[in-house]
């Protein structure tokens, strides 16, 4: 049996809101093996993004978040970390990608920038050499004259074109798992289709795991090779893809799965 | 025969030009119809024109030329005293329920304000009104006086639809109106945009990114790319015998719940073409041609009711896919 690279046990998440707590995630546990994909399906606040942000120990701004429970990365537990430690796990060890691309990119710098500090900051390049591999990475990521798009700023780009800005920022390092949040959620769906080749590509050519967290099982069937469906903080099925694509064991998976617009129907409008 | 409840035709609006920018041909010459209780959807990719035809449809947007009969009507150019007394007729659905919802008004005088401005009824009968628009759009009349913040966007979504609805349209543009939905609320709301459909017999412009969500909802089906429609028809014609290769390219895109097929798919090096810097006439089409140093391509007849506008049509190798 491999080692897993993530392990989550019993997570909690409980948020104070007017000082009563509100327990979002439920005591879950998963593992992630080196290079694996692992995707986690559920609606808007059944608990996936902050389950993935705890990992990170993200907490959405200007709230108050209290975690329970172990999250083992390479052994070394994610939650009891000082905070200089995590600096150095994030973005190094593991990567994420967001939702939005124009919000997570700062608007007054250029890409090429962005990137720069991240190999500067965690791989301790030279501006130089950060400069050359950051041209490196946006080649990667399938921009084209890479080298003079890395003097763009981000509104100069289209969205899959940020958003493949972020991904090439997020694995700039490397990382040993990326974490990616309803990465297309926002994009049409010729450049949604894209940007899952280039993840699947790059999963491949890096050997990085990947979590793949979105709402949409569409997307998440040719990605991954586990799912886990979550619903009000908790886990409630656990499978490999195929199996559990074809024979849905809890309710609430066979509803999700129901829902996704299909175009082999012939059950158009009467 | 008589017309249809709308006739669009060579539609065109053009942003006029901004710092040394050429003029945007955003819409070029739309044409089609929709019969009562019809939906056509109308499909196409961020920037290809698809909301500013729909804004232009309803006189929301100024139209640069061209013609557009609603129940009869000549509506562009129309004075705006008679145009106020038409949008009773023509209501716009939005994407975003976040956005298109005062946040300081109530659900009661959201819904409250259209019958107002139309009278529509009468004010002892507004609240009234509001209670049965709730039910029509499945949502419990006692919660009017809460706020748009204290509703999920699929209820907020409902709202909207009651708002558009508050007036007894007979035609309704709705932009994108699952866009920002989970995939089961998309659902709930399609479902119910049907069941108003044959029960008022409305007739939609269902305006989406996602051929797949289309399926389900249009008669018709419209698919647009740099602001023209490059191909229209039925909806079984369009997803059973795509004709334009960009049609065939939004199909090929749509994520589908196999894993099997899913990871054929995705595997396939199919690096999609180019489509940046394509707008309106300036540019390569799909095949790399520049349609503005020959001419635009004619609009050739697939099969009855099946059109496509491509110069490469009809294709040499009708293998291809």
């Amino acid at each position: 049996m491999v080692e897993p690279l993530l392990s989550v046990r019993n997570l909690t998440a409980t948020f104070e809101r007017h000082g009563a707590p509100a327990r979002v995630v439920n005591g879950i546990s998963f593992d992630i093996a080196p290079g694996e994909a692992v995707g986690f399906v559920g609606e808007s606040g059944c608990g996936k993004s902050v389950t993935a942000r705890a990992i990170l120990r993200l907490a959405p701004e200007g709230s108050s978040i209290a975690w329970g429970g172990h999250i083992l990365f390479r052994g070394q537990d994610l939650l009891r970390l000082d905070d200089a430690a995590m600096t150095d796990i994030r973005g190094r060890h593991i990567a994420m990608v967001f939702q939005d691309p124009m919000s997570s990119l700062n608007p007054v710098m250029s890409v090429g920038a962005q990137i720069d500090d991240m190999l500067i900051r965690h791989a301790g390049l030279s501006r130089r050499a950060a400069r050359r591999r950051a041209i490196e990475l946006l080649d990667l990521v399938g921009i084209r004259e890479p080298a003079s798009r890395a003097d763009d700023h981000p509104h100069q780009f289209s969205g899959g074109m940020r958003q493949r800005v972020l991904i090439a920022i997020a694995v700039s390092c490397q990382p040993a798992l990326l974490i990616a949040d309803e990465p297309t959620t926002a994009l049409d769906v010729t450049v949604q289709a894209q940007i899952l080749r280039l993840l699947m590509r790059l999963r491949r050519e890096l050997g990085m795991a990947l979590m793949l967290i979105t709402h949409d099982f569409g997307v998440i069937a040719g990605m991954v090779e586990r799912v886990h469906v979550m619903q009000h903080g908790a886990i409630v099925e656990t499978g490999a893809v195929d199996p559990l694509f074809a024979a849905p064991r809890h309710a609430y998976t066979r509803a999700l799965l129901a829902a996704v617009p299909r175009l082999d129907t012939t059950a158009g409008p009467a | 025969m008589s017309e249809p409840l709308l006739r669009v035709r060579d539609l065109c609006v053009t942003f006029p030009a901004r710092r040394g920018r050429p003029p945007v041909r955003a819409v070029e010459h739309l044409s089609f119809d929709i019969a009562a209780g019809q939906t056509l959807g109308l499909v196409g990719e961020s920037g290809s024109g698809k909301t500013t035809a729909g804004r232009a449809i309803l006189q929301l947007q100024p139209p640069s030329s061209g013609s557009v009969r609603l129940l009869g009507s000549e509506i562009v150019g129309m004075r705006s005293a008679p145009l106020r007394a038409m949008r009773r007729h023509m209501q716009l659905v939005q994407q975003n329920p976040y956005s298109s919802l005062h946040p300081r008004m109530t659900v009661a005088r959201i819904l409250a304000e259209p019958l107002a401005v139309h009278r529509s009824v009468p004010p002892r009968q507004i609240a009234e009104r509001v209670a049965e628009l709730m039910t029509l759009v499945g949502m419990d009349p006692s919660v009017v006086h809460r706020y748009p913040h204290e509703f999920s966007g699929g209820q907020r979504q409902r709202i909207v639809i009651a708002r558009a609805l508050a007036v007894n349209p007979d035609f309704v543009v709705c932009d994108e109106p699952v866009s920002a939905l989970d995939v089961r609320t998309q659902a709930q709301i399609v479902e119910l945009l049907q069941r108003l459909q044959e029960r008022l017999r409305l007739s939609y412009l269902f305006i989406a990114h996602d051929l797949a969500i289309v399926r389900a909802v249009a008669h018709r089906v419209a698919v647009m790319y740099g602001g023209r429609i490059v191909e229209l028809g039925d909806a079984a014609q369009v997803y059973q015998t795509p004709a334009h290769p960009y049609t065939r390219n939004l199909l090929d895109a749509v994520p589908l719940p196999d894993p099997a097929r899913q990871r054929d798919r995705l595997a396939q090096p199919a690096e999609e073409p180019d489509f940046r810097g394509h707008a309106g006439r300036v540019g390569p089409c799909v095949f790399g041609k520049d349609h503005a140093a020959t001419d635009t391509p004619a609009w050739h007849e697939v099969s009855p009711g099946h059109g496509v506008s491509c110069c490469f049509w009809p294709p040499e190798n009708p293998a291809r896919r």
